[in-house]
């Protein structure tokens, strides 16, 4: 009897699936196993990296990195924010990149995606000529870090890590198209009657109608600003100027340094010298690379769909 | 565009069928001087930040002489070509940039559409929700972060394969030493970070496929994989090939992120890991040596314009709307 209700059974689901239009139970089982690697795949990397954090140094030298390490501390956070001067310093860097970058870069996308976006103006397919020309060929990194260095005087300043971003070609085509797809010319036309001013129409009517453009190339922005250690790379030599990510890379390329880094400013060199004897190493360079990504980690989820509506807009070509 | 208004406004009112087409112009730049004026931000940017170095690829055909500046510097016509073309370097660079991104180009367009298409197909959306949030996890992290996650796997002495390997009583690597392994590890960390991301993409341009083009397949008698063949996959294509020739544009571009940061700039690896734009930067920063940065830097761009310039071509002949110029 079991069998005979189990054939029933098989039929219905067959049925169903059918008319839903899905596929098979166990094809469906298999897809939940093939993305539940993939996810694991994804997260496991940084999982790593946290539990190498909270391992306690003798026991990362004895079993190596361990996802599940046998004992756990917090020793290594606990040195790098009792003298957090490092952390500090370029998490306020970084800050003011991200922000001011930010901001800035908006401001620089719409007022050059609004005038091309009007059918009615005359140059508009000149200056979109304009961008796309600097979206397809460059004149290469000799070239502008030449320029930037030895002509615009970019070396050490933070303006270098902030500016040159500015007027990013695919934001400008993103926001040109979403205007001219979703503010209406009769919209500006009325408003100009009305007698409102350009710079009035700009700011009151188009941009309040473009928000969700804003929030997705505003983030695009955001993470880029974030992300970034390339120009600190190639332009700062200051240490009070490195941002998060460089201080990053360059404990990962140089263990000692950051150490140092760490250390310095304690009063007696005396006292220097025991604190880098007891400072764990490895552990410790782990933590700061938590306390770096934490903020992205933790923001992303609620960002992510604005990123996808940014690729999808961006690929219809106005 | 900073024309007495006075002179030209009157005469196109006089006699508007007239004008010249100077004229007009003027005209046009006084009526849309608000429109014109907000153009300056970006205009300067470009100017300084895109076009200066455009017209700065001069240098690759001088001898920089510091004391004479870069403008006095005398040229010297193509010898920092010859000197690069006669090094190992420029084979070597060119090799690895043009096979990496070959690589990168043609799996990363198929491997990303069958995990949206595949992802389609789970019964459970809430479920989809979460796998989507965390594959496209990596995207979010700089190639700095990624160099650390890397290195946790791959680090000599505490690094979890190493580890493995010698709880399995197997020899241990030198991951950073080895050059023979580095042509796998590079395409796995480039699909580990992006191949969610482009997925997750493809899977939003599959949502905006009609669905009656599915209901009737159905009604008539269609399979999973007759509606996957015949209408996922044909209605996908456009966006497939204009993504694939626009990345075969950029082959000359390498990700200097990936190269650099990931394999930690190890000198034992240049053999695998060493492309155009980690080779300039290294020519130009470390070894100070500008003939030799700018040359590979120029050949590079002139390069890279012409398959962006075939490239559209191409696009251009398939489908004219989705040409780029």
């Amino acid at each position: 009897m079991s069998t005979e209700s189990a054939a029933s059974a098989s039929l219905r689901r067959v049925n169903t699936n059918r008319i839903l239009n899905r596929v098979p139970w166990y094809v469906n089982a298999a897809l939940h196993l093939v993305f539940a690697a993939f996810s694991l795949a994804c997260l496991a990397p940084l999982l790593l990296l946290i539990m190498v954090s909270v391992t306690p140094e003798q026991t990362l030298i004895r079993d190596g990195y361990q996802f599940f390490p046998r004992e756990l501390t917090f020793e290594a956070y606990r040195f790098l924010f009792q003298k957090p001067d490092v952390i500090v310093r370029a998490y306020s860097v970084t800050l003011f990149v991200v922000i001011l970058g930010t901001v800035g870069n908006l401001l620089v996308t719409v007022l050059y995606a609004y005038p091309i976006s009007r059918m009615d103006f005359p140059f508009r397919n000149f200056f979109s000529m304009l961008v796309v020309i600097t979206m397809l060929f460059s004149g290469g990194l000799t070239s502008s870090y030449l320029i930037n260095v030895s002509v615009l005087h970019l070396r050490d300043s933070i303006w270098s890590l902030i500016v040159p971003a500015f007027g990013s070609a695919f934001y400008i085509i993103i926001a040109r198209t979403f205007f001219r797809l979703s503010v209406p010319p009769s919209l500006i036309e009325s408003a100009r009657i009305d007698g409102a001013g350009e710079y009035r129409i700009l700011f009151r009517i188009v941009l309040p109608l473009s928000l969700p453009m804003l929030a997705t190339i505003g983030l695009f922005a955001l993470f880029g600003y974030w992300n970034d250690w390339f120009r600190a790379l190639l332009y700062i030599s200051d240490k009070n100027l490195y941002p998060l990510q460089f201080v990053m890379m360059r404990a990962l390329l140089n263990l000692q340094e950051m150490q140092r880094n760490i250390a310095a400013g304690t009063m007696t060199s005396e006292e220097m010298m025991t604190m880098l004897a007891k400072m764990p190493s490895e552990t410790l360079r782990m933590a700061m690379a938590v306390v770096a990504i934490g903020p992205v980690v933790l923001a992303y989820p609620f960002f992510q769909r604005y990123f996808i509506s940014g690729l999808t807009v961006g690929a219809v070509k106005g | 565009m900073e024309q007495n208004p006075g002179n030209a406004m009157p005469r196109q009112s006089a006699a508007p069928p007239r004008k010249t087409k100077f004229a007009s112009f003027l005209s046009d730049c006084y009526k849309f001087r608000a429109l014109l004026i907000m153009l300056l931000p970006g205009l300067t940017v470009f100017f300084l930040f895109h076009y200066l170095p455009m017209f700065g690829v001069t240098i690759a055909f001088k001898k920089i002489n510091y004391q004479l500046g870069i403008l006095k510097s005398p040229f010297v016509g193509l010898e920092n070509f010859r000197f690069l073309f006669a090094t190992t370097d420029a084979w070597r660079i060119t090799r690895n940039t043009i096979l990496y991104n070959l690589l990168f180009i043609i799996f990363d367009v198929f491997l990303a559409v069958g995990i949206a298409i595949l992802m389609r197909e789970i019964w459970q959306p809430r479920a989809t929700k979460v796998y989507q949030t965390l594959i496209i996890l990596p995207y979010f992290l700089s190639m700095v972060v990624v160099a650390y996650l890397v290195y946790g796997f791959l680090n000599p002495q505490y690094g979890f394969f190493n580890k493995a390997l010698s709880s399995l009583g197997l020899p241990t690597v030198n991951w950073y030493y080895e050059a023979k392994y580095w042509p796998f590890i590079l395409p796995i960390t480039h699909w580990w970070k992006l191949l969610g991301y482009q997925s997750i993409v493809y899977l939003a341009s599959i949502a905006g496929i009609d669905k009656e083009l599915y209901e009737a397949a159905v009604i008539d008698g269609a399979g999973k994989w007759d509606q996957i063949w015949r209408i996922t996959i044909p209605q996908l294509t456009p966006t497939m090939v204009i993504m694939f020739l626009l990345a075969l544009g950029n082959i000359f571009r390498a990700d200097f992120g990936l190269f650099y940061q990931v394999p930690m700039n190890s000198t034992m690896l240049y053999e695998v890991t060493d492309v155009i734009d980690t080779y300039v930067y290294r020519a130009l920063v470390q070894l100070n040596n500008i003939g030799m940065s700018s040359a590979a830097s120029v050949f590079q761009s002139f390069v890279g314009a012409a398959t962006v310039i075939l490239a559209n071509f191409v696009v251009r002949k398939i489908d004219r709307s989705q040409a780029l110029f």
